[in-house]
């Protein structure tokens, strides 16, 4: 019995030092570029530890105790009608209470302070992105820089990158695992996120909710650079010869996987809230412009090619003449 | 006529769905003829298949858990298989249509058709008597809730040859479920299979509910009920408030699909969000019906294998009631990141930590039960020690994701699979061993050979580190769930441990098979001839093992908590009445089974379009209500004569 | 009372006499139908998220009238009045009285159904339909359900009438008698929150 579990420590110890000869570098989750991702490791290191204060005397006593009370231990006590103790039973309820305050005091603090709504404070003035999930690739447009660019995201470091999400498709998760929070994407939905990189590098970032066929192949590079590669690559963008109108809108949003990075250099106004408007639901047009006049580009609302009947910005049509 | 069906929805061109088709064809057919052979159709039907007995129900019921753990369990080889292989330029074996369905199949077949079925199984031969029972409340509606599960199983397994099953995971969310992304019939599998053996699981709800508010033997207050009694009845209430939820969420996503309606379409007024929210509001309270008797088991046998009185019972009451209410309240922690504002997930946070503390107190009481005891190492006290050191590790990693930023990195990572599969794997599934372990005799009448008991544990419990640990390191490596394929080398060496952790799981479950052959060959010497082979404490031991129909010749009285050790320690355990009397029991019917052939019937048509048939169902199970609820005598009598018989055999027996 | 064997308890044989047996089975079918209202508590929620998703169809306020839904209301109320004057003469033993209580909720049940019918229909045929919008989709299941379990009342009904009929006022029959009543009594008290809810609230806008 003891061999198995000195065994078992064995086993338990080797998959615990594998990653620490990795360098760590892999954990990326514990390996942080931005102060979100920072705050977030320090949150599952504290609860980490707080929480080993109730399981390792578990594990332990679970252990310790069944060895030392073994039918054959004849030394050991016997009560066999002992079945209460005030004494453990407040202990056994307090000692749980007080460490689930303490948690839900940082909980209560961390979950306003990363709030994904709220934006970074920084003397630094925030880049608007927004962000297109589709099948199967990811839609970056830069609407002050009037790009876009599909599965790759290039952006300034040191800089708050503010978010403006939604999905063309299934709801999908938007994710830079090194960087700090995900949030879904919802089709006729906008979410936001707010995220910073503290270094320059290259980030893996991908869709977190399964989301079909293509789904493993949601994944596009995350780049951090200094201002001014950022700057120069907005102007390499600025020479692709695509350009992001409905049309070229229309074709990107039919099902298929992009294995390629592509470049806009320029963008139709209302790209992003045109996308979200497709689902409208209330039959109002939140994003204010002129969404009855792209009814007529409006593709199938959704599905891989299948109709489904009237887009939502005919529905705004109808309402704003019933409001006339 | 035949709607959608045709003769391609067979899968020839797969080589691996093929494969397993024709290996369950066979397997049924092997058993088919068997029973042909041995010429044991006429007692398969009037001993099992029209039996309203909650005891023959007990066991069918765990008959199909675990053919259904075989299924599901395949589906985590295969899963384990192409993720140790899919990197970079390796598509693996399975492409991605294949691989969804298996990870589908996978968590539909564990959560629904196997723990259910197990839950379902143990609740029905242990309950009644262990409150000193003859018989459940509603012994035809107990068989018809046998047969709806068994029928929306039949589902799941006719999906592998006829069709597909749905490619959206166990959850079905929306609108990746709706006709616009899923068109084939794989989620209409999921939707039906879940629907029929849902309502079975409803009424096995209310059964036992008003089975244990109404049936317990004079002198059984509830304060003196066994522990497993008492987590069966929260799991009752969980099952009664949950499932309905779960029917209107099933409902509307088929009305979608069949009727184009908008609940969750992404367009003309749907509401994704919708969904979410009322299949968590099932989902989340199902963990706990799943869990909350496998506690109860634990109670159980670390009582009765220290041979000492359970730590701590009211607490373990409360808490486990504590645990029943906070369940319903914090169902959002499975969707932190779907960006509700902070003080939402606030709520959620908090209650999801509170249900922290009584399991706590939980695991603290039976730490303490052992502590003095005279602690006697059988196989369900393996089971219950690999479950006490290694759930512990599971909350840890459920209070850190209950922290919504914490959860804003780890939601859908490798880290939640592998928090829930340690709560399931060491709570539930070990739970179910020892129970099984622990009832077997009990329920068929002789021993299970303990050698290979261990083996089994032994295998489970090195397989399921090596085979999850490497997955929390993965969540924190930045992989994602559900993945059929990926590009990071840096995964690969953990993906194969966890392969490797996973044929040791296979070995375990061989073991356990092999317990079974190795039992029935032995059975003569390991006949249970007291009805009480571990000197237990509940009522349960006070039968025969197996029991006779009625459980009880005389029902006992009950006067205190261990209500059939304080009988022993009294002298009042085993006495003969001056007389016995008639008992009245249900009679044996084949409306149970033909609801679960009707219920089948009905979900294929449904499935596959077949209009004429899915009406036809349907009004066949109008019928078979309409005729039951005219039928008038559904009891006979067994004379007081035979009772004696019966009794007298047994004490011959023990000798 | 004698120590060396044991005396029979009072219910001892069998398990259960008869009116235990009523009551246990009164019992399961109040949970039931405890569990069918939270099936309602699903979809009244569904619908109240989905209540203003017009999708730039027709609202509430542009379909439902309230009269027709007075009457319906009627209906079902004197529907319930009467299947409880039906019960009264069930416990005075008048099987005559009983059949014809039975009928005439039967028949004002009816005519709720077929009002309801009749109210879906024109809404269907005016492209007003449960396709047309998320809203309309909530709506119509959700009036639907309820119209759907007064229809299963309706042929629970008949079937009593049939079995009050054949075998008269056992006590199994009784027994059935008093679940129908509960059920239909619930309903009764779901259609309140219904048109309320969907049809008052829907109109005040």
């Amino acid at each position: 019995m003891k061999r198995k579990f000195s065994f078992l420590f064995a086993v338990l110890a080797f998959l615990c030092a594998v990653p620490m000869l990795h360098g760590c570098s892999e954990l990326v989750l514990f390996n942080p570029k931005g102060p979100i991702g920072e705050s977030e490791k320090s949150i599952i290191i504290i609860a980490f530890a707080l929480m080993l204060l109730v399981v390792v005397p578990v594990i332990v006593m679970s252990i310790w105790i069944p060895l030392k009370y073994r039918a054959s231990n004849t030394k050991a006590r016997y009560n066999p009608n002992w079945s209460h103790s005030t004494k453990i039973e407040l202990a056994m309820w307090l000692i749980p209470v007080v460490i689930v305050l303490i948690l839900s005091t940082i909980l209560w603090r961390e979950t306003h302070r990363l709030d994904p709504y709220k934006p970074i404070a920084s003397e630094t003035k925030p880049l608007n992105v927004e962000v297109v999930s589709m099948d199967w690739k990811w839609l970056f447009i830069y609407p002050e820089q009037n790009i876009a660019v599909v599965n790759q995201f290039v952006f300034p470091v040191k800089t708050p990158l503010s978010f403006k999400i939604t999905s063309d498709t299934v709801m999908t998760s938007f994710f830079i695992p090194q960087l700090g929070s995900q949030i879904y994407a919802m089709a006729g939905m906008r979410t936001h996120l707010h995220l910073l990189a503290d270094e320059q590098g290259e980030y893996t970032g991908q869709n977190q909710q399964f989301s079909g066929y293509g789904f493993p192949h949601m994944s596009f590079k995350a780049k951090a650079t200094s201002p001014e590669d950022f700057d120069a690559w907005v102007n390499k963008v600025r020479q692709s010869p695509d350009k992001l109108d409905f049309a070229r809108l229309d074709d990107l949003r039919k099902p298929g996987v992009a294995d390629t990075v592509l470049y806009f250099s320029s963008i139709d106004p209302g790209v992003f809230d045109h996308v979200v408007d497709t689902y409208c639901a209330m039959g109002e047009s939140p994003g204010g412009k002129d969404a009855a006049s792209h009814a007529q580009h409006a593709p199938e609302a959704g599905g891989y090619g299948t109709a489904t009947g009237d887009s939502g910005s005919m529905g705004a049509m109808a309402h704003r003449a019933q409001e006339n | 006529m035949f709607g959608k069906l045709s003769l391609s929805a067979i899968p020839f061109n797969e080589p691996i769905a093929m494969g397993a088709v024709y290996g369950s064809l066979l397997a049924g057919v092997a058993v088919l003829a068997l029973i042909t052979y041995f010429r044991k159709w006429p007692y398969l039907w009037n001993e099992w298949l029209t039996s309203v007995d909650h005891k023959k129900i007990g066991v069918m019921y765990i008959v199909l858990a675990m053919v259904m753990l075989l299924r599901g369990f395949s589906d985590a080889i295969m899963m384990r298989a192409q993720q140790a292989v899919a990197l970079g330029s390796s598509q693996g074996f399975l492409p991605p249509d294949h691989f969804n369905q298996v990870f589908s199949a996978h968590g539909t077949i564990m959560i629904l058709f196997m723990a259910m079925p197990f839950l379902s199984g143990l609740m029905n031969i242990v309950v009644p008597q262990q409150i000193g029972a003859r018989d459940v409340a509603y012994p035809f509606l107990n068989s018809v809730s046998l047969w709806m599960s068994a029928a929306g199983a039949m589902l799941v397994m006719v999906s592998l040859g006829v069709g597909e099953f749905s490619r959206a995971g166990w959850s079905g969310y929306t609108p990746l479920t709706e006709l616009a992304y899923s068109p084939d019939t794989g989620v209409d599998y999921w939707i039906w299979s879940l629907q029929i053996s849902g309502v079975g699981s409803l009424l096995t709800g209310i059964n036992f509910l008003v089975t244990v508010l109404k049936m317990r033997a004079p002198g059984m207050t509830l304060m003196r009920m066994p522990l497993f009694t008492w987590t069966t009845v929260f799991t009752n209430v969980l099952i009664i408030f949950a499932f309905p939820v779960l029917t209107v969420a099933l409902s509307l996503l088929t009305l979608d699909r069949y009727l184009g309606m908008h609940f969750f379409t992404n367009d003309m007024g749907g509401n994704t969000m919708m969904y979410v929210n009322l299949f968590w509001t099932w989902g989340h309270p199902e963990v706990y019906i799943v869990i909350l008797p496998a506690f109860g088991i634990f109670s159980e046998v670390v009582a009765t294998f220290s041979g000492k009185k359970l730590f701590g019972y009211t607490s373990l009451v409360y808490a486990t009631a504590a645990i029943m209410f906070l369940s319903f309240s914090v169902w959002v922690h499975h969707f932190f990141t779907m960006g509700t504002c902070a003080n939402v997930n606030i709520f959620f946070g908090i209650s999801t930590m509170l249900i922290a503390i009584p399991t706590g107190v939980k695991v603290f009481n039976w730490l303490f039960t052992m502590y003095r005891g005279r602690v006697r190492f059988t196989t369900p006290l393996y089971w219950t020690l690999g479950f006490l050191s290694t759930f512990a590790v599971g909350g840890l990693t459920g209070v850190l994701l209950s922290m919504p930023p914490a959860d804003y990195v780890l939601h859908n990572s490798l880290f939640l699979i592998a928090h829930f599969h340690n709560m399931l794997v060491p709570g539930v599934l070990f739970g179910f061993m020892a129970g099984y372990a622990y009832w077997f005799p009990k329920a068929i009448g002789f021993r299970l050979n303990e050698t290979w008991g261990k083996f089994s544990f032994w295998f489970w419990l090195t397989g399921f580190y090596l085979a999850f640990i490497p997955l929390y390191v993965l969540g924190f490596m930045g992989m994602a769930r559900r993945m059929q394929h990926y590009d990071n080398p840096a995964w690969q060496p953990y993906l194969i441990v966890a392969a490797v952790g996973t044929l040791l799981i296979l070995c375990g479950i061989g073991c356990t098979l092999m317990q079974l052959v190795v039992s029935i060959r032995q059975r003569h010497a390991n006949r249970d001839l007291t009805g009480d082979p571990w000197d237990g404490r509940t009522l349960e031991w006070l039968t025969a093992s197996p029991p006779a129909a009625y459980n009880f010749a005389v029902l006992p009285v009950v006067k205190d908590r261990d209500a059939f050790w304080d009988m022993k320690e009294k002298g009042t355990a085993y006495l003969k009445p001056e007389r016995y009397e008639d008992i009245e029991v249900p009679r044996n019917t084949f409306l149970g089974l033909a609801v679960g052939v009707l219920a089948f019937l009905l979900g294929f048509a449904a499935i596959w379009h077949i209009w004429w048939l899915a009406v036809a169902g349907f009004a066949g199970l109008i019928a078979v209500v309409i005729a039951r609820s005219c039928d008038d005598d559904t009891t006979e009598v067994i004379p007081a004569a035979e009772v004696e018989r019966i009794e007298g055999l047994r004490s011959r027996g023990t000798a | 009372m004698q120590t060396e064997s044991l005396t029979m308890p009072a219910n001892a044989s069998g398990g259960h006499e008869v009116h235990d047996v009523a009551q246990i089975q009164a019992l399961g079918f109040w949970i039931y139908l405890m569990s069918d209202l939270v099936v309602f508590g699903g979809l009244f929620a569904t619908y109240v998220v989905m209540s203003h998703n017009y999708a730039g169809g027709p609202t509430g306020g542009e379909l439902f009238h309230l009269p027709d839904v007075l009457l319906e209301t009627m209906c079902l109320l004197c529907s319930s009045a009467v299947f409880g004057l039906a019960m009264v003469a069930m416990h005075k033993g008048d099987r005559r009285l009983v059949l014809a209580g039975l009928a005439a909720a039967f028949l004002l049940g009816l005519g709720f159904v077929s009002m309801e019918a009749g109210e879906f229909q024109h809404m269907i045929l005016t492209g007003a339909g449960p396709q047309r919008s998320g809203f309309l989709s909530a709506f119509f299941t959700l009036v639907g359900t309820h119209g759907l379990h007064v229809s299963f009342g309706l042929l629970w009904m008949a079937v009593m009438m049939a079995q009050t009929v054949a075998k008269g006022l056992t006590r199994p029959v009784r027994a059935r008698l008093m679940r129908l009543g509960m059920f239909w009594h619930f309903l009764d008290v779901v259609w309140i929150g219904l048109f309320t809810v969907v049809y008052l609230m829907g109109v005040i806008k």
